[in-house]
């Protein structure tokens, strides 16, 4: 129904957003190949040096190490917690129905610094001391809405007859759950998980307010950019976090298909 | 098989006691989802709160648990801190409306114009930024915008003078408006995409032009995607202190709030008294948006 200049028009438009978008991370990927240690431009040779240099900082090692041990932990709960919000909302009517899929989506939808200036309240009052684990309370919280989400919307789309089918072929509520209902449920819940883990990888508004001395991968790359140190090596890194990132977005992509944020039809 | 049968018998006790009493699965499911939303998060926001109204002891730096107006009377008497409010919801409502222009367009071909397999491949093109490293892709810009980078390079390239925007507010306005552009295109696309087309068919046949289509018809549906990304663009910047710490020279809320906490002031209570700041203008935001619709397409 548009005309053919309209069309042509945001053609073009389309192509320099995505110029927009990816020209910054294409310039970074380049940049990890810097033969030089200052960062200007064009660069000024091509190196892989500081790749080796970038894979034998401790330093570096240790935030990265931290930061995965969070992410999986993180992920864990998110999984439980989500799916089971998910199961309830999606399958049972109840008063206050939509006030739990709102208190879900509080922890992103509300400022970041916000969830990170409360928790850190919350730790400092209840002489709480930091450690893995009150990372690992941040990233869950706002974790579950992403499992929560994707496993929402799945369950809508399925029908209920296909657990009553089950049962009455027999099955008791176990077998239902194991043979029929998981199986339905769980390409959503593999690209919840993954994009649960590619959130928790990267968040760092709210981890520096949770983490106390820790260092996650964030953290460290952050301290450096800061203090303008180490930047080769905090080049190589991001490069390395970009291309590890790609790899859940799009398996969690092709799982499922749809255009949310946080929810894959 | 015998060993296997005492649990099955167990199982199914279970299953039986769960079918008798049909409330009971929903309590079992939302019982663990909702105590850790409560005592870790909303119990957080509690304490938040509560501790916006006590100080800390000048000399010793201790905190004084008394009741009082204090902090919210420095806030509002103190015009630095009116000025920071200003300056960061101002540059979220411009980062915002930004985004919105430039998302518009692009979600409307890639919903309805694009070939369904050029709409999968900018769809990834967009996710992919989303997910990808926040920090990597703010340090991108500050490497364009300095003043040795590729943007002056570009500029001088083809023959035009050179700019020097490097820490400054336009340059962080270019940098939000572009780490969170794809929270906007997201919803906005869902919500062209939802459009039957048989609603376009109507109008037309109702002798509507296709501008009149557009603003009457479409854009009014897609609203509530707008709305949705207008949610993430807003907040993210309101809560943002990291990209005004690596790109601009000036403070924002989320910085004074940092400081308060982690560094070197290290007063919690002003810093949870300036936090319900950026809280209550997402609460009057989310209460606002509610109404459009705008959750669903979330």
């Amino acid at each position: 129904m548009e005309t053919r200049a309209t069309r042509y028009a945001l053609g073009v438009w389309t192509l320099l957003v995505v110029l927009f978008l990816w020209i910054p991370l294409a310039l970074i990927c380049v940049y990890a190949f810097n033969s030089s240690n200052i960062q200007s431009w064009p660069i000024a040779g091509f190196s892989v040096k500081w790749f080796r240099e970038a894979w034998q900082n401790q330093e570096a090692r240790d935030a990265l190490w931290l930061s995965i041990k969070v992410a999986l932990l993180s992920t864990g709960i998110a999984l439980v917690l989500g799916s089971a919000a998910a199961f309830a909302v999606a399958r049972y009517s109840f008063f206050g129905r939509d006030t739990v899929s709102f208190l879900l989506v509080l922890p992103i939808a509300l400022p970041g610094v916000v969830s990170g200036v409360a928790l850190a309240s919350f730790f400092t009052f209840g002489a709480i001391p930091f450690s893995l684990w009150t990372i690992v309370i941040g990233h869950a919280t706002f974790c579950v809405v992403v499992v929560f989400n994707n496993a929402v919307a799945r369950l809508r789309r399925t029908t209920t007859s296909l657990t009553e089918a089950s049962m009455d072929l027999g099955a008791d509520g176990w077998q239902t759950f194991r043979f029929v209902t998981l199986p339905v449920l769980s390409t959503a819940l593999v690209s919840g998980a993954l994009l649960s883990f590619a959130l928790s990888l990267d968040e760092v508004i709210v981890t520096l307010f949770t983490a106390g001395a820790q260092n996650t991968l964030p953290i460290w790359i952050l301290g450096n950019l800061r203090l303008g140190q180490e930047l080769p090596q905090v080049n190589v890194v991001i490069f390395f976090v970009l291309a590890v990132t790609t790899v859940p977005v799009i398996i969690a992509q092709r799982l499922t298909r749809d255009a949310g944020i946080l929810r894959r039809r | 098989m015998e060993a296997g049968r005492p649990l099955g018998a167990a199982r199914r006790r279970l299953g039986a006691a769960f079918w008798r009493r049909p409330w009971l699965r929903p309590v079992v499911l939302l019982l663990p989802p909702l105590a850790w939303m409560t005592i870790l998060y909303l119990a957080a926001l509690g304490v938040l709160f509560v501790s916006a109204f006590w100080g800390v002891d000048a000399f010793t730096g201790k905190l004084v648990h008394t009741w009082s107006l204090a902090n919210f009377d420095t806030l509002i008497h103190e015009p630095t801190y009116r000025t920071i409010a200003i300056r960061t919801i101002v540059m979220a409502a411009l980062v915002t409306i930004t985004d919105a222009i430039i998302a518009l367009p692009f979600a409307y071909f890639m919903a309805r114009i694009a070939p369904p397999r050029l709409r999968s491949l900018l769809f990834v093109l967009v996710l992919l930024p989303l997910w990808a490293s926040y920090l990597g892709r703010i340090y991108a810009w500050r490497l364009i915008l300095a003043k040795e980078g590729a943007l002056n390079w570009s500029l001088d390239k083809v023959g035009l003078p050179t700019v020097d925007i490097a820490y400054t507010n336009t340059a962080m306005w270019i940098v939000f408006s572009y780490i969170w552009l794809p929270f906007m295109i997201l919803p906005i696309y869902a919500a062209f995409e939802r459009i039957p087309d048989s609603y376009l068919e109507a109008s037309r046949d109702l002798g509507a032009r296709n501008w009149t289509t557009f603003r009457r018809v479409i854009l009014p549906l897609a609203l509530p995607g707008i709305v949705a990304g207008s949610i993430f663009t807003f907040s993210l910047t309101l809560g943002d202190y990291i990209t005004p710490d690596l790109i601009g020279s000036k403070d924002f809320i989320g910085n004074v709030i940092y400081r308060n906490v982690l560094g070197l002031t290290n007063n919690l209570p002003f810093a949870a008294a300036y936090a319900t700041v950026p809280l209550i203008v997402m609460a009057v935001y989310l209460a606002l948006a509610r109404r459009t619709g705008a959750f669903e397409a979330l």
